[in-house]
């Protein structure tokens, strides 16, 4: 027995449970390369264009009062479409997990539509509804309701493009907690807004704030739809992304790149937030998501 | 508080989960609903629970029509399968979540809501870690917690869906015990649901044997295991030789040879069916035996198991001896042999599941 049992031992654990020092470094080298030619390099390229000619024509371009509208419109923008599907994604999330009803899987697939359509579309369908030759058009001309080339087709169009972020990141967890917990608490007397707001809230509430940022980045850079409905008016209907293509074709680089660093500073800003929270509130994540 | 259950009914889609169950349970008792996964027992429970609505039929607490009332008003403590304590709280929170969602008139003060939590903590033996959250507690003092939490609202009953059926075999029989304890010291009415006939026999006043959404038999665990009214609860508990028979003139034979008694059912096919250690295995011949041949033996703790063949269907039957017994004179494989049940119970083959006029015999006393 004293015998045998060396030969028993199971091999070192380094190979079974990982691979080869050269295969993991390889592995490891390759990721960050990919990154970094992908993700960090451009960044990087944005921001040495902008400064090519100096701080002060970089302060120069992002204090243009185009530009300064431009920012304004954007921010607003995503304020009135972030919230919006804040509150539609966790509604149609918490209908979709927790409710059996006919429809359900139209329902899914239709908060998938926006994702489906290119963003072109998405800006068509609404010059066409309100649009001067649209159907609903002359009637909105007639009351003096402007949609098309103004600020409300531009947040129509981005409620549309990023309508399905949040939506999409609560329905699997939400499905995957099922309703035990809410049962639990409607069984101990509570009401169905103490239910939400004190057991189904704080369950989801990481996955709807990172549902809420990719939104929130995805409404503040959005092009194509928003090209569609702005109608390019400078200072009025011109979003960051149409200012920055705007500026660039017209041969500003340097303005186009400053605008452009200025963008890609706000997601990477949306990125730290991220960051700051799951740090700060790091332990209290562990614990949801432990069973 | 007692529970009425009147003809309840529960068709989810097209398919029907109970057919039309009645049951009682008195003040003050702990009943299980037994049953093998799919018989309803759960949907029962929920129905109870007011988390289910019957599509006909009536509950009733204290003889007061329960189904109208919402389920947060019905005040019934409910214990899941996995806990569903809230996992973004600690222990502490998760008791006083019951407390604290009371509209403001009833509830009670911030210092009287913690003694109070503090009090079903220790009563529940985690005194010690309320300021922890359920993720850092293993499943039996998760469970443990979860009842604690049921219990904070001064339930009028106390229903427990397979409470034990995720914890390991160990903690499963303490917690078992525990809670019988803690039953016979609160005297809260209480319903559990569980697929362990062990854990139903073992807690339980009575059982309710359920299959396909019908309640089976209703008696003490004894009754039930002793006398099973039909053949399901035969089978579904303990181990029982099933031997398919003929029924002639109030006797049943297997192949030929009268074996039991079977008075009030009509001539036909019949299904017999008999403990293992409820058979007498001898050398010689008796009356009422039949031959056959020692398959096999096995001897396991305090039990012989012997497997007999037979030359008529089933082709085989298990018999258990006490390993004293066993001891004497040991039979071996290849050996020829008679046995005969002590006591058997017939029913018409025909007959699936309803209770069947069926008789106890003792053999001996067959001429």
């Amino acid at each position: 027995m004293a015998m045998t049992t060396p030969t028993l031992q199971a091999p070192p654990a380094l190979a079974t449970t990982t691979e080869p020092p050269a295969v993991r470094r390889g592995l490891i080298a390759g990721a960050l390369a990919f990154i970094a030619l992908f993700l960090v390099m451009p960044l990087a390229v944005v921001l040495a264009e902008a400064l090519r000619r100096g701080v002060g024509t970089y302060f120069e371009a992002i204090t243009e009062p185009y530009t300064l509208a431009a920012v304004k419109l954007t921010l607003i923008a995503a304020a009135v479409a972030v919230p919006l599907n804040l509150v539609f994604g966790l509604t149609a999330a918490w209908a979709i997990a927790k409710f059996e009803f006919r429809g359900k899987s139209l329902l899914i697939t239709l908060i998938d539509l926006p994702f489906s359509v290119s963003p072109v579309i998405a800006g068509l369908i609404y010059t066409l509804m309100f649009g001067a030759q649209g159907w609903v058009g002359p009637w909105l001309i007639e009351h003096d309701v402007r949609i098309i080339f103004a600020l409300p087709g531009i947040v129509l169009a981005t409620v549309f493009v990023t309508f399905p972020f949040v939506a999409r990141e609560l329905i699997p967890l939400m499905q995957d907690q099922g309703t035990d917990e809410e049962e639990a608490a409607a069984l101990l007397g509570a009401s169905g807004w103490q239910i939400f707001f004190r057991v189904t809230l704080p369950n989801v509430k990481w996955a709807l704030l990172y549902g809420v940022l990719l939104c929130n980045a995805r409404a503040m850079g959005e092009f194509g739809a928003v090209a569609v409905v702005s109608g390019h008016i400078r200072g009025v209907t011109n979003t960051m992304p149409l200012h920055i293509e705007i500026l660039y074709n017209e041969y500003k680089f340097a303005a186009s790149f400053a605008v452009a660093s200025l963008l890609a500073l706000l997601a990477v800003v949306t990125l730290v937030a991220k960051v700051l929270l799951e740090w700060r509130f790091g332990h209290e994540l562990a614990h949801n998501r432990g069973r | 508080m007692s529970i009425e259950v009147r003809g309840v009914e529960k068709v989810f889609g097209n398919f029907r989960a109970i057919h039309g169950v009645s049951l009682n349970v008195r003040e003050g008792e702990l009943v299980a609903l037994l049953g093998p996964s799919g018989s309803g027992k759960t949907t029962l429970l929920r129905v109870i629970a007011g988390l289910e609505f019957p599509t006909a039929g009536s509950i009733l607490f204290d003889g007061e029509d329960a189904v109208t009332r919402h389920v947060r008003e019905r005040k019934v403590g409910f214990v899941f399968q996995h806990y569903a304590l809230f996992k973004h709280m600690t222990v502490f929170n998760n008791v006083a979540f019951g407390l604290r969602v009371k509209p403001r008139a009833d509830r009670p003060a911030p210092e009287e809501i913690k003694a109070k939590v503090d009090a079903l903590l220790d009563l529940v033996q985690v005194g010690q870690f309320g300021n922890r959250y359920p993720s850092q507690l293993s499943g039996g003092q998760r469970q443990r917690v979860a009842l604690a939490r049921a219990l904070a609202i001064e339930p009028r009953v106390l229903l427990l869906d397979e409470p034990f059926g995720a914890l390991d075999a160990k903690v499963r029989k303490e917690l078992r015990r525990w809670l019988r304890g803690l039953h016979d010291r609160m005297g809260l009415t209480s319903v559990f649901v569980t697929h362990d006939q062990e854990e139903a026999m073992e807690l339980a006043d009575r059982v309710a044997v359920m299959n396909r959404g019908r309640i089976e038999q209703v008696g003490s665990p004894t009754e039930v295991y002793d006398t099973p009214a039909t053949p399901f609860v035969y089978e579904f508990l303990g181990n029982a030789n099933r031997l398919p028979c003929r029924i002639e003139k109030g006797r049943a034979l297997l192949g030929g040879t009268v074996f039991t008694e079977a008075e009030k059912l009509v001539d036909g096919a019949g299904i017999a069916f008999v403990r293992p250690h409820d058979i007498e295995v001898t050398t010689e011949r008796l009356t009422l035996s039949i031959p056959a041949v020692v398959r096999q033996v096995l001897v396991a703790g305090a039990v012989a198991k012997i497997e007999l063949s037979l030359e008529v269907e089933p082709g085989m039957i298990e018999v258990a001896l006490p390993r004293g017994a066993h001891w004497g004179a040991p039979f071996t494989a290849g050996q020829k042999v008679h046995w005969r049940a002590r006591t058997a119970r017939v029913f018409p083959a025909a007959d699936g599941g309803a209770p069947a006029a069926a008789v106890e015999v003792e053999p001996a006393t067959l001429k």
